[in-house]
């Protein structure tokens, strides 16, 4: 019944405007190629796809000014500071989008954590967690952040250096980043003192990896027996090799969620509009999770998925790991430079 | 005077693959002797020249300087120097540098080289130059440059690779005197390769003439003009005309030819191989021919011939004929006089040579 | 004079295509470039025109010496390129010929018709733990565990090698090609050593190839990003992985700009040295490769 409604509304919105081309940045796996013929067949729009991250995401739409791109799929925590320095994104005009599709906690957490000004940037699409990928018959002593310095896994363990590993080792060390985000004295006491831990811990490390494919061949070959990583990664990996597999640390895994966002000068909304509408219905969203391996904002969303991934997941998160995921709040402008210094010298460090 | 020669090359030779380039040579060249080995290109002349300098190692046969084998001694230690063909001098050094280039890698001190360097150059009569670029010399200049270079060491034997070849015709005849000074001067032995006969005669105390890989014949430049022991030294060395010719008779020294074109010939034998019957080659220089307006009366060849062309020449002039009776074409040296200076094409002439003139070669 | 308005008409027309490209992808960025780099950031949104970012590049020992270590990891790799090339190209030049020679220079070009990244991930291949020279090493007994190769400076000077090669020897065989044989042999001719005649007569005759092959490798390496990153690892800091840092991790393209700057400013001075102490001009150099 709902699934007519929606097709209706969305044949409705095809035939109403004209047709056109969606320009999607996005992540890879999450615009997978039967799921964009679906929408061109329904629509008439077509779309056309450039794979990103976060930094590379905004770095574009900054050097355009928000152009050259109609939809973009920034993680939430990553709108409100970048749109407030630079001025990227438009705001959503909500009356078109079918809030009805989203879940109603995963929205309005979305829309509190993209608000500038009064106005919501963001809803929220795909979400999961950055945690461990351990080779648990190599590395069974790993069960969280601090424990990649441990001396029985020296060599064998690898992360990136970037933002999350800052924060994830600050929970792993006792302290709270979230809640010294509006205090930037204290916040930076933080950071240095995380620094100092990985600095420390430089010498253990066999390399920073950069790519998901990069660590997905180092943990393979075995040279590398424990990583943090995204938790899709360590379930990809389990269907290759039994022993590894995501496990959300003692201190809490990181909670991230990408969302859909409306570059300032995109062209195409109402096909961006559309896009957002399609892909949030429940068997458009099980198409995606198992492209991308991660759960979406979609309401029932996870009921077509695939066993093995519930399996996997449930596995990865009993209920209390899940209570003890730390959601990323807003990132306030300013606190990236101060991070970014201490990779820096993190990177120097011998 | 039987001291060592200062080069003696011993059955000599070179093969590249299955072409033998040089063959079972033998030669000696005493002190102070300006030595030259002339033949056309592909002779196999640079290839015995490089063997000399140590470049190229010779297939069999020894090599000796000085009366000492000099075969496994390479080219850095052997007592040669090389003049090359496009001179090679090093255009990364001034003048004085590369004078002094020998002396520096014998580690001589410094002030002793610039003493050295003056006085070489000096004696090549380019004193002062040696704080110069290469490139701000003449030609004949670079070339003088080029022996000083090599006479600073005071080798035993200086090569000499067709140095003139890239000179203009002025120039060229200029060196040639001014190189057979320098030789005179330094009192070194020269071997000197060369295609052209006359830079050859001109220089030369002792030739060599070239050919197929063999010397034709070794002599002075006189005993190679006046008497070639070949059908192709007589060919090569000098101009003359030649004669293809059957013989009639022979007694002793003197033969006596019909041409093709039924012309009689009296000649001397010049090589061996002569028989009755036999083909032979015939060569008479255009100076032995002599001109007159009557029939001569004296014993040799002659007969009346038709100009066919002047080539005015000043002192080297020569007048073309077309020999009535065989239809033979005949090149004749016009005397200096300017007695015939009124022959003109088509005009009729009397030529004649005498019977020494007229050396016969087997044909072979 | 209608043949002088032809003739300047033609020299415009000539001169129009080097011009548009000047201006429009050189000139043009780098005065854009120029502008960010002197904008420094006092709050949200708000700049002021000031020397700031630069001066971050001079108070922060760690940019300082970064650039200080990729400089001097450049220089290295130059002169090693320099040492393994020049053999290499005076064999290429003067002791083969016709097709050898073709063959030869053509097997230099051939990793070249693939990309760096792929060219990169092939060392990484090779020089990886459970790589092929790691299991050659324990096959044949001289390793008794697996080795790792990656991830440090040495592995990075392969790399940059590797990848800086062609550069050099494209020049080198191209001046040694006209180096005339018989200045070699007068040089034997003459008494002097094999080592002689390369220090007086060959490496003179040869050094605008070498200085313009420098050049180029150096700047190449020095601007290099994908090969320090991926071979050097946690040990890659390199200065471009600097700017990029700053430009699309960090947001921050004032400094970013300013770093750009002091990249080709100083890599010049380096160069200028570099010329000054070989005694080399610019000039010459180009005028004679």
């Amino acid at each position: 019944m709902k699934i007519i409604l929606s097709t209706v509304a969305v044949l409705a919105l095809g035939t109403a405007a004209q047709a056109e081309t969606l320009r999607l940045l996005t992540w890879g796996g999450y615009a997978p190629d039967d799921v964009i013929a679906k929408f061109e067949a329904e629509t008439g729009h077509t779309v056309e796809v450039t794979k990103s991250n976060n930094e590379e995401m905004i770095a574009k739409l900054r050097a355009t000014n928000g152009g050259g791109f109609d939809l973009a799929q920034p993680s939430q925590d990553r709108i409100a500071g970048p749109q407030a320095e630079f001025g990227i994104y438009k705001p959503l005009d909500m009356a078109k989008i079918d809030t009805a599709l989203f879940i109603p906690s995963m929205l309005s957490a979305t829309e509190g954590n993209t608000t500038v000004d009064g106005a919501v940037y963001a809803v929220p699409h795909i979400w999961g967690t950055s945690g461990l990928v351990v080779n648990t018959a190599m590395a069974g002593s790993v069960k969280d952040y601090t424990d990649l310095c441990n001396a029985d896994v020296a060599g064998k363990v690898s992360y990136r250096l970037k933002r999350p590993t800052l924060i994830g080792f600050a929970y792993a060390m006792g302290l709270d980043p979230f809640a010294a985000y509006g205090d930037e004295a204290a916040y930076k006491d933080i950071i240095d003192q995380v620094e100092a831990k990985l600095v420390e811990c430089k010498a253990g490390v066999k390399t920073y990896w950069d790519g998901g494919d990069e660590l997905k061949n180092l943990m393979r070959s075995g040279e590398v027996v424990a990583s943090m990583a995204w938790d899709t990664g360590g379930w990809q990996l389990n269907d290759d090799n039994k022993d590894i597999t995501f496990v959300a640390p003692a201190s809490g895994a990181l909670g991230w969620i990408d969302t859909f966002a409306l570059p300032a000068r995109g062209r195409a909304d109402e096909a961006a509009y559309a896009w957002i509408n399609f892909v949030m219905q429940p068997e458009i969203a099980a198409m995606i999770t198992a492209s991308a391996g991660n759960f979406t904002a979609s309401q029932g969303g996870d009921a077509d998925v695939d066993e093995a991934l519930k399996a996997k997941y449930q596995a990865s998160f009993p209920q209390a790991a899940i209570d003890n995921i730390k959601w990323y709040p807003s990132v306030p402008a300013g606190l990236e430079a101060l991070e970014g210094a201490a990779l820096d010298r993190i990177n120097a460090a011998k | 005077m039987t001291s060592t020669p200062d080069l003696e090359a011993r059955e000599i030779s070179k093969s590249f693959d299955d072409f033998k380039a040089v063959k079972d040579i033998s030669f000696t060249v005493p002190q102070g002797t300006f030595f030259s080995i002339l033949g056309p290109s592909g002779c196999g002349k640079t290839t015995l020249l490089r063997m000399i300098a140590g470049f190229q190692k010779p297939t069999s046969g020894d090599l000796l300087i000085k009366g000492r084998s000099v075969l496994d001694v390479p080219p850095n230690k052997r007592q040669v120097s090389m003049v090359f063909q496009h001179l090679a001098l090093f255009p990364m050094m001034n003048i004085g540098a590369n004078v002094g280039f020998s002396l520096r890698q014998r580690g001589v001190n410094k002030s002793d080289i610039k003493q050295q360097v003056e006085h070489v150059l000096e004696r090549v009569g380019l004193g002062g130059v040696a704080d110069r670029s290469v490139s701000s010399l003449s030609g004949g200049q670079k070339q003088r440059v080029a022996i000083a270079r090599c006479m600073v060491l005071e080798p035993d034997v200086l090569l000499l690779d067709e140095p003139l070849g890239a000179l203009d015709l002025k120039l060229r005849e200029h060196m040639k005197i001014e190189l057979k000074q320098l030789q005179a001067e330094f009192n070194t032995t020269f071997v000197y390769i060369t295609h052209d006969q006359s830079e050859a005669l001109v220089m030369s105390d002792q030739i060599a003439v070239m050919n197929h890989g063999v010397f034709e014949q070794v002599g002075t430049p006189k005993e190679l003009y006046y008497a070639p022991q070949t059908a192709f030294v007589a060919g090569f060395v000098g101009e003359a005309n030649k004669f293809v010719a059957t013989v009639e008779s022979i007694a002793g020294n003197a033969v006596t030819l019909r041409t093709q074109g039924g012309r009689s010939l009296q000649g001397v034998a010049a090589g061996a191989g002569l028989a009755k019957g036999t083909k032979a080659h015939v060569f008479v220089r255009p100076e032995a021919v002599r001109l007159s307006r009557s029939a001569p009366q004296s014993a040799g060849n002659g007969g009346e011939g038709i100009v066919q062309n002047v080539l005015f020449n000043g002192a080297n002039s020569q007048v073309m004929l077309l020999d009535q009776l065989s239809g033979a074409e005949i090149n004749v040296a016009l005397p200096q006089t300017g007695e015939y200076r009124d022959l003109v094409k088509g005009g009729a002439v009397h030529f004649w040579w005498e019977t020494e003139q007229t050396r016969v070669y087997a044909r072979d | 004079m209608p043949v002088t308005d032809r003739s300047k008409l033609t020299f415009y027309l000539l001169l129009a295509p080097l011009l548009l490209w000047l201006v429009t992808l050189i000139i043009l960025p780098h005065v854009g470039m120029f502008i960010v780099s002197l904008r420094e950031k006092v709050g949200v949104r708000e700049y002021e025109t000031s020397f700031a970012n630069y001066a971050v590049f001079f108070n922060e020992p760690l940019y300082w010496n970064t650039f200080a270590r990729t400089a001097y990891m450049s220089i290295a790799s130059t002169v090693l390129t320099l040492l393994i090339g020049f053999p290499i190209s005076y064999y290429i030049a003067k002791l083969t010929r016709g097709r050898t020679k073709t063959t030869l220079f053509l097997m230099c070009l051939i990793p070249f018709w693939v990309s760096e990244l792929v060219r990169t991930f092939g060392w990484m291949i090779l020089l990886r733990e459970t790589g092929v020279f790691s299991g050659v090493l324990q096959y044949v007994g001289l390793a008794d565990a697996p080795v790792e190769m990656l991830y440090n400076d040495a592995a990075i000077m392969v790399g940059l090698v590797y990848t800086s090669m062609l550069f050099m020897v494209v020049p080198l065989v191209t001046t040694l090609d006209s180096l005339d044989d018989s200045l070699i042999e007068a040089g034997y001719d003459l008494g002097a050593s094999g080592f002689a005649i390369l220090r007086e007569i060959v490496i003179p005759h040869a050094m605008p190839g070498i200085v313009s092959g420098c050049i180029v490798v150096f700047m190449l390496s020095l601007g290099n990003y994908l090969t320090p990153i991926l071979l050097g690892g946690k040990d890659s800091l390199w200065f471009t992985g600097l700017i990029y840092s700053q430009f699309i991790t960090r947001f921050n393209w004032e400094l970013g700009s300013a770093f750009g700057f002091l990249l080709l400013g100083l890599s010049s001075l380096i160069v200028f040295v570099g010329l000054k102490l070989s005694r080399q001009s610019l000039g010459k150099t180009m005028a004679q490769t």
